[in-house]
């Protein structure tokens, strides 16, 4: 099971330092670990930075890995989950020209079915928002992919787990 | 009752009065609030503010001037090795600050309180490749403690007093301060509080009493208990601790480089060091014993040898004050966090009392056999060429076991430490993690200068040697009064040895035209003598130890000498070579 890559999803509650992202990043960097998706954010904790960082490797890597990552001075605490012991999202943007809206009506369709959001439309091009798992929006890429997109982005993984994390007391336990 | 404390020291801190000073002059003030009397450095544009600050308070804190940056990291991490203070280092930008940048990764790794300054062009430069611009904060990232920009003078007390903290608190490490040139022009209302805690920063883990209970209980039931301590009881100051435990429960203990020297190499259970040239009685039984007891140590590669056959039949205790050392290398039954100083004291009365008579007369006999294939050889050689062994023994003949010991990197360093006699505690200065040759010369000054009292004995290579040698040019000027062994063999010795029995003896650049050490040694005016033969070497060696002033003495050796025993890399600690 330990020897098994898994794909984990890293939460890290910081301080909100310059030179943070470097130092975190540096300790996957130096195992030869490629870094999936990462983000950072507010955290629930007015001040405190969250870092949501989504990567493959074996549960014994990632627990030496969490280790070095709590050992550095400005982080208050890291935590890994599997994808079940979390709920997360990516958000994803198309560019699309928008005479396709009209000329293939099959896209309208697509746009429903997907739950995709249309965030504006002029006439050169119209933008659809989806946010959802990976595979939701993997399919919905290939479906537009046929009839051209202009631009794609996709965001990082944001995730929260479904087990509390207890920064709020740590930190007030510090304060006493 | 802390509550109240704080109140106090609070109210002590609002009382303070504030002063009108510059960046530069509050960096002076800040290294004087904590307790810094000698710093090592170099100047040049970005941090001269700085330095001339120094100047002013020149009768309050002195400012070494060593002849490279890498220099003042070693001086900085041989005052801190041998005293337990902070070391601290200061350069300028660019240049002056990559040069510091060996230095701070040994420190790193060998878990050395060091603070280093360094000057940056100023804040509107920044990124804008600015004459001697570094991004010194991003290169030294993965090789500190923590590291931080100052831009504003306003930042300078809290983020200096916060960089002591984090330098010696905990698992100490090297910290770096780059600060941008007109943050020290600039005038602020000084104050100064010490740092006493930072919220996400826990140095020092709650040590569990179920856990040293489970400990004990291990312990108390083993037949074939083995201990094998680190620096960590150095750096928790723990060897009255360590000693008592040893003694109370009656078990063998070896030792890594780095925790050389905690227990007297006299005492009975001290059964010597582990690792790729360890003793062979440690490393053979490692893989024998039922109880293997880490204390302060990380399980580096040059101590487990192969990892899959270490210690697989023992259960395994880790005491150990980083959480992130806890099963990394190897798996424990039992891990004991907290520093290791209350770990142990806890510990002892919970142990019983106990003699390993059997288990222990098997290290005796394997140390034996040692003794007989290497030991005998090395330091009572029948040959005609010097070995480094028998100058390492004249060395602890005429010291009586009280000099501190600062060596280099390769054979000579191994020599010395299996050979150096230790009878005080913090006396191998070495730089055992990163492997630093040009480590030990200036290390060498920094730790004389930390405790003048004692004896400091560097012993380098010829290699090592001359990629530091112009720190000559700092014990000259400062007349610090160390003592420099140079074995030399003309060549890099441990990559030739690796090259011998590897590599089928093609020495490809280890071999080393040298130059006349001693004629170099005079031209900075240190006396200085060489040793050829055997009779020249007690005589010698007892003018150096005599010697009121420095001392150079380089000691030709045999050329092909190996160090054994050797635990070949990728081979099991058992399977040992005596030869």
């Amino acid at each position: 099971m330990e020897k098994e890559i898994i794909q984990f999803t890293v939460s890290v509650y910081t301080e909100n330092n310059i030179g943070l992202l470097n130092r975190i990043s540096a300790i996957f960097q130096r195992r030869h670990i490629n870094i999936e998706s990462i983000n950072s954010s507010a955290s629930e904790i007015e001040g405190v930075t969250r870092w949501t960082i989504l990567v493959n490797m074996t549960e014994e890597q990632m627990k030496k890995i969490i280790g070095q990552i709590e050992k550095q001075v400005e982080v208050i605490k890291a935590y890994y989950h599997t994808d079940e012991e979390t709920i997360y999202q990516e958000s994803c943007m198309f560019k699309i020209k928008s005479d396709l809206l009209f000329d293939e009506r099959q896209i309208q369709n697509i746009i429903k079915e997907s739950n995709a959001r249309i965030v504006t439309v002029n006439k050169e091009f119209f933008v659809l928002e989806k946010s959802g798992r990976r595979n939701e929006i993997e399919l919905l890429h290939r479906e537009l992919s046929a009839f051209g997109i202009m631009q794609f982005v996709r965001s990082g993984r944001i995730a929260v787990t479904k087990d509390e994390m207890k920064i709020t007391e740590m930190l007030a336990a510090f304060n006493n | 009752m802390i509550m109240e404390t704080l109140t106090v020291k609070q109210k002590q801190y609002l009382k303070q009065p504030k002063e009108r000073i510059s960046g530069s002059e509050a960096i002076v003030r800040c290294l004087l609030a904590e307790g810094v009397d000698v710093l090592y450095g170099y100047p040049g544009g970005a941090i001269m503010p700085v330095y001339d600050e120094l100047y002013k308070y020149q009768d309050k804190i002195h400012h070494v001037l060593t002849r490279h940056e890498q220099g003042a990291t070693h001086s900085a991490q041989g005052y801190a090795r041998i005293s337990g203070k902070v070391g601290v280092a200061m350069a300028t930008s660019g240049p002056g600050a990559t040069n510091l940048i060996t230095g701070i990764a040994d420190a790193q790794i060998d878990s050395t309180p060091i603070v280093c300054i360094t000057g940056q062009v100023p804040s509107h430069l920044l990124g804008s490749d600015a004459f001697q611009e570094t991004d010194i904060v991003g290169i030294s990232t993965p090789v500190t403690k923590w590291n931080h920009q100052i831009t504003k003078a306003s930042e300078i007390p809290e983020v200096m007093a916060k960089a002591f903290y984090i330098a010696k608190s905990g698992r100490p490490g090297p910290v770096l301060i780059d600060i941008t040139k007109d943050a020290q022009f600039e005038e602020f209302d000084f104050q100064y509080k010490k740092c006493e805690g930072i919220r996400s920063y826990n140095p020092v883990p709650k040590v569990e009493d179920s856990k040293l209970e489970e400990a004990a209980d291990l312990i108390n039931n083993a037949k074939k208990p083995m201990i094998i301590w680190g620096q960590g009881v150095i750096l928790g100051k723990a060897e009255e601790e360590l000693k008592a435990v040893i003694e109370k429960a009656g078990i063998p203990s070896a030792w890594t480089i780095m925790g050389a020297s905690a227990i007297p190499t006299s005492h009975p259970l001290n059964i010597g060091m582990v690792g790729m040239h360890g003793n062979y009685a440690p490393n053979v039984l490692t893989n024998e014993c039922d109880v293997l007891i880490a204390i302060g140590m990380r399980f580096d590669d040059r101590v487990t040898g192969k990892l899959d056959d270490y210690a697989t039949q023992a259960k395994v205790i880790h005491f150990e004050i980083d959480p992130a050392e806890i099963d990394k290398n190897v798996k424990t039954d039992v891990a004991v966090l907290g520093d290791s100083k209350e770990s142990l004291a806890k510990l002892l009365p919970l142990l019983n009392a106990n003699s390993h008579t059997e288990w222990l007369q098997k290290f005796k006999d394997l140390y034996a056999v040692e003794f007989e294939k290497v030991i005998k050889n090395d330091l009572h050689p029948i040959k005609e060429g010097l070995t480094m062994g028998e100058v390492l023994n004249e060395i602890n003949t005429q010291s009586k076991g009280e000099a501190a010991i600062v060596s280099d990197v390769g054979q000579h360093q191994m020599i010395a430490c299996r050979y150096a006699e230790f009878n005080v505690s913090r006396s191998n200065i070495t730089s055992g993690g990163l492997g630093t040759m040009g480590f030990a010369l200036p290390a060498a000054i920094g730790a004389k200068m930390a405790a003048p009292e004692r004896e400091v004995v560097a012993v380098i290579g010829d290699g090592g040697y001359q990629m530091t040698i112009q720190e000559l040019g700092t014990i000259f000027q400062t007349k610090v009064p160390v003592k420099i062994v140079v074995l030399n063999n003309d060549f890099l010795g441990m990559v030739r040895q690796w090259q011998q029995l590897f590599f089928d003896k093609r020495y490809a650049s280890t071999e080393m035209t040298n130059p006349d050490f001693v004629a170099i040694a005079k031209g900075y005016y240190v006396n200085a003598k060489r040793v050829t033969k055997r009779e020249e070497l007690s005589s010698v060696v007892e003018e150096m130890m005599q010697s009121k002033d420095a001392y150079f003495l380089e000691v030709c050796v045999e050329k092909e000498d190996n160090v054994f025993p050797m635990v070949p890399s990728g081979a099991s600690v058992s399977d040992i070579r005596l030869e």
